[in-house]
């Protein structure tokens, strides 16, 4: 009955959607007001049931319930309990019920904490995200139930993909969804704002902490993802460009967009048609990648569901919602009054010109993911786009927009001086070139695109901790520290991505018991193999010794081939040592015919702070949502469209 | 007006991805790539026979006018040995093996076809990998099917599961 609990949940959840979306269309008729009183309430039980049809399908898999197909398909009574529980979204049908979860919970939220936002705007706005959840509700409920039964009942389920079974799948796509699907919030705004015409400085402030929540557990997710792709695949890589990673990785770039085009429209009201565009085109990437995902139109690692009539489902919701959203911008923005003016040297103008250069860097990685779908449907030719096209075109993009962002921070608003950013980006420019003129001296064969990157990367760092400069440090609001430590780690993760391209050592070696192989200033000496036992697999361990330079300490490296019982694929588990100054990352391979072992050695220069970097935007968007979060609750709740635009703190 | 013409640009450009994407849905998709040798003449070659007193194999044997299945394995290959029972089917449907064996020793190859089966005509012996790079083949096992001038009309690579036989059957029969 539990299973049939779960399924009842979902049918009601769908029902008071369709039933939110009507009201919320009757309470913007005139004299419909008063039905936002019964609006609300219905999102928030709307989410809840969504929730409880998730927690259940949890419970369904943790007791392995061999009676409800997707967990006889996809667990094993056999597995570690965390693999039960994280297994439950590690295929498609569960990872889809958690993606309406997140829609409807981000939308029982909205209704329940947003107090600012214009009362017809909001109605509009949770109607619109009922919208999209009915779609995707009907879409779990006729193509992709995750509560079928199964007669006769196995004795035994199938297992979950071994490559699955580690701890980053209970952590990765949570994190990752709540960023990838809660930015759809920001894409009913936007719907919801071109219904009432209510583009302006007041709803911009009601977005932005949504937009900021949502983008920084997507920056989280994807940092999450990389590391995990970087030690389970044993490839050494810590991005591959493939079309799923690239399907998260748009998303993040145009919310990245909004976010910066979101404080011009709130602090200076400008870019109002521009931030609307980029609040639809965020989710409008999330809803394409799930398309790409589970259609099993491109292949990748991650896409699960392949199956042509799932694939027209989705495309059938991609056109009504993303063709909808985008009509709707054609037909009403030209009644948009044109936002304020301001000057190409500004920080307003700075903001534009990293929101361009977002903008293309997005261009062409969605040329790139659908590059060879769209050479196949023209011509029927296969062929595939890989990192050289995508680091090569992306990559002196990215360093401009970097270089920008570091100059852009140290700008007023409205207007400034040539003269006077001149003067103040002086000591960082200097140091860049110091780095560079250093390159050059030690380090001439690095590759122009590393070079650039690590000499930019300190210049960089210096300017975006330049806006605390001369401040009162214990009278600074939260939010300015939030930038600096957001600014700070994209410099800080470039410099990890430069030094690990440029100088990453590898040694590829067959090797008998007892010989030593060389990588960077290690040596690691093979000891052997061992065949060790796991709750669910067997493996062939590898035994090796490594130590640094001539008089290091020796410690132990224990990569291992693992092979699973159910079913049976073979893994490879990196051993991986982290250093101040790197990381030593080991993978065992084959062993070949005359008995000698393949192991693949990597000396990877401060690629840790590739994650590191990472995981301080993720904390700078933490600290700049509570500080505005603190900001707001100062300056009382009050719903008012036009109250005047409150200049922000501009570094002196 | 020119705002006029650019609100309607990010519709258009959707419009135009929505279409792709059908398409991409409902074309036949291949699963498979297609290797770039299909179409392809073998490369010449001449390897001496694997095991004492068995014929060894050459690019000239294979342009004899009969098609044949050239088969790429090793005794220490271990999807090699899955495969061994495919294989022998398909020599009892009448199909002609040969195979090459890559980087073996005769005692170990003569131990592995005793106990796995031995469907092979003919067993080339390469030693140094040559042959098997020249045929664009990367790993063992890997099974090609050769029409009678000598032209590669089909390539499987891994070990030849139940569910691959009747390609390759299909395949022979079709370069007959």
């Amino acid at each position: 009955m539990i299973a049939e609990g779960g399924l009842a949940a979902l049918w009601l959840a769908a029902a008071l959607s369709l039933l939110q979306l009507f009201l919320g269309i009757a309470a913007l008729r005139p004299g419909g007001a008063h039905l936002l009183r019964v609006v609300r309430p219905l999102a928030v039980a709307q989410g809840l049931l969504a929730a409880l049809a998730f927690l259940i399908l949890i419970w369904l898999f943790l007791r392995t319930d061999l009676s409800v197909q997707l967990v006889a398909a996809n667990s094993h009574s056999a597995k570690p309990w965390l693999y039960k529980f994280a297994g439950s979204w590690g295929n498609h049908e569960g990872s889809m019920l958690l993606w309406v979860t997140v829609l409807a919970v981000a939308g029982a939220a909205v209704a329940a904490l947003e107090r600012r936002l214009r009362q017809d705007t909001l109605i509009a706005t949770l109607a619109a995200q009922a919208a999209i959840a009915l779609g995707f509700y009907a879409f779990l409920l006729m193509a992709s139930n995750p509560f079928t039964r199964l007669s006769p009942v196995p004795v035994e389920g199938n297992g979950l993909n071994p490559l699955l079974q580690d701890p980053g799948l209970a952590f990765h796509p949570p994190t990752l969804y709540f960023g990838y699907v809660g930015i759809s919030i920001a894409f009913s705004f936007a719907v919801g704002a071109l219904v009432t015409r209510d583009v302006g400085p007041a709803f911009a402030r009601a977005m932005r902490p949504w937009i900021l929540a949502a983008w920084i557990f997507l920056t989280i997710g994807i940092v999450a993802g990389s590391y995990w792709a970087y030690y389970e695949l044993g490839w050494g890589g810590w991005w591959f460009w493939d079309p799923v990673e690239n399907a998260s990785l748009m998303p993040w770039l145009a919310a990245t967009a909004l976010l910066h085009s979101v404080t011009v429209l709130a602090t200076r009201d400008g870019l109002r048609a521009w931030t609307v565009m980029l609040a639809v085109v965020a989710f409008s990437m999330s809803m394409i990648g799930t398309f790409l995902v589970r259609s099993g139109i491109l292949t990748s690692v991650h896409a699960f569901a392949v199956d042509p009539q799932r694939g027209a489902f989705i495309l059938a919701l991609l056109i009504l919602y993303i063709g909808g959203a985008l009509a709707l911008f054609g037909l009403r923005i030209g009644t948009v009054k044109e936002g304020s003016q301001f000057d190409p040297v500004s920080r307003e103008g700075a903001l534009v010109a990293n929101n361009l250069l977002l903008t293309v860097i997005l261009g062409i990685v969605f040329v790139g993911t659908l590059y060879p779908l769209a050479v196949e449907a023209v011509t029927g030719e296969k062929l595939s786009v890989g990192p050289p096209y995508f680091n090569a075109a992306a990559g002196p993009v990215a360093l401009v927009l970097v270089a920008i962002m570091g100059a852009g921070a140290l700008l007023r608003w409205r207007s400034d001086r040539v003269k006077a950013l001149g003067n103040r980006v002086l000591i960082p420019v200097l140091v860049t070139a110091l780095a560079f003129a250093a390159l050059l001296v030690f380090a001439p064969d690095a590759g122009i695109l590393p070079l650039l990157g690590l000499s930019l990367a300190p210049g960089v760092a210096a300017a975006s901790v330049a806006p605390l400069w001369k401040r009162n440090l214990r009278r600074t609001p939260i939010f300015i520290y939030g930038m600096v430590i957001a600014h700070l780690g994209i410099a800080v993760s470039m410099a990890g991505m430069a030094m690990e391209s440029a100088f990453t050592k590898e040694t590829l070696v067959a090797a008998s018991p007892g010989q030593i192989a060389h990588v960077g200033d290690f040596s690691v000496r093979f000891d052997g193999v061992e065949p060790i036992a796991g709750p669910n697999w067997t493996a062939v361990e590898g035994r090796l010794t490594a130590r640094r330079g001539e008089n290091g300490r020796e410690f132990q490296l224990r990569p291992q081939a693992r092979m699973f019982s159910s079913p049976p694929t073979p893994t490879s588990e990196a051993a991986i040592t982290t250093h101040w100054n790197g990381q030593l990352y080991v993978a065992i391979g084959e062993e070949d015919e005359q008995g000698r072992w393949q192991i693949r050695l990597w000396w990877k220069p401060f690629v840790t702070l590739i994650w590191f970097g990472g995981i301080m935007v993720a904390l700078g968007g933490l600290l700049s949502l509570i500080g505005r979060l603190r900001r707001e609750r100062k300056i009382a709740p009050k719903v008012d469209a036009d109250a005047p635009a409150e200049p922000e703190a501009v570094p002196a | 007006m020119k705002r006029r013409f650019i609100i309607w640009v990010p519709l258009t450009v959707f419009v135009v991805f929505a279409i792709i994407f059908a398409i991409g849905l409902y074309a036949p998709v291949a699963r498979t790539v297609p290797s770039a040798l299909i179409g392809q003449s073998v490369p010449e070659f001449e390897l001496a026979g694997a095991l004492p007193g068995r014929p060894g194999l050459s690019s000239g044997s294979l342009r004899r006018g009969e098609p044949r299945v050239v088969n790429i394995f090793a005794s220490w290959c271990i999807p090699c040995r899955a495969e061994a029972p495919q294989l022998e089917a398909l020599a009892r449907r009448g199909v002609p093996i040969d195979g090459i064996a890559v980087r073996d020793r005769p005692q170990d190859l003569a131990a592995f076809l005793t106990t796995y089966g031995d469907p092979f005509a003919t067993i080339g012996a390469d030693n140094d990998r040559q042959v098997q790079l020249n045929l664009g083949s990367a790993g063992v096992p890997e099974t090609f099917v050769i029409d009678g001038q000598g032209i590669i009309r089909h390539q499987h690579i891994g070990a030849i599961t139940n569910a691959d036989v009747p390609a390759i059957l299909a395949a022979w029969e079709a370069a007959r």
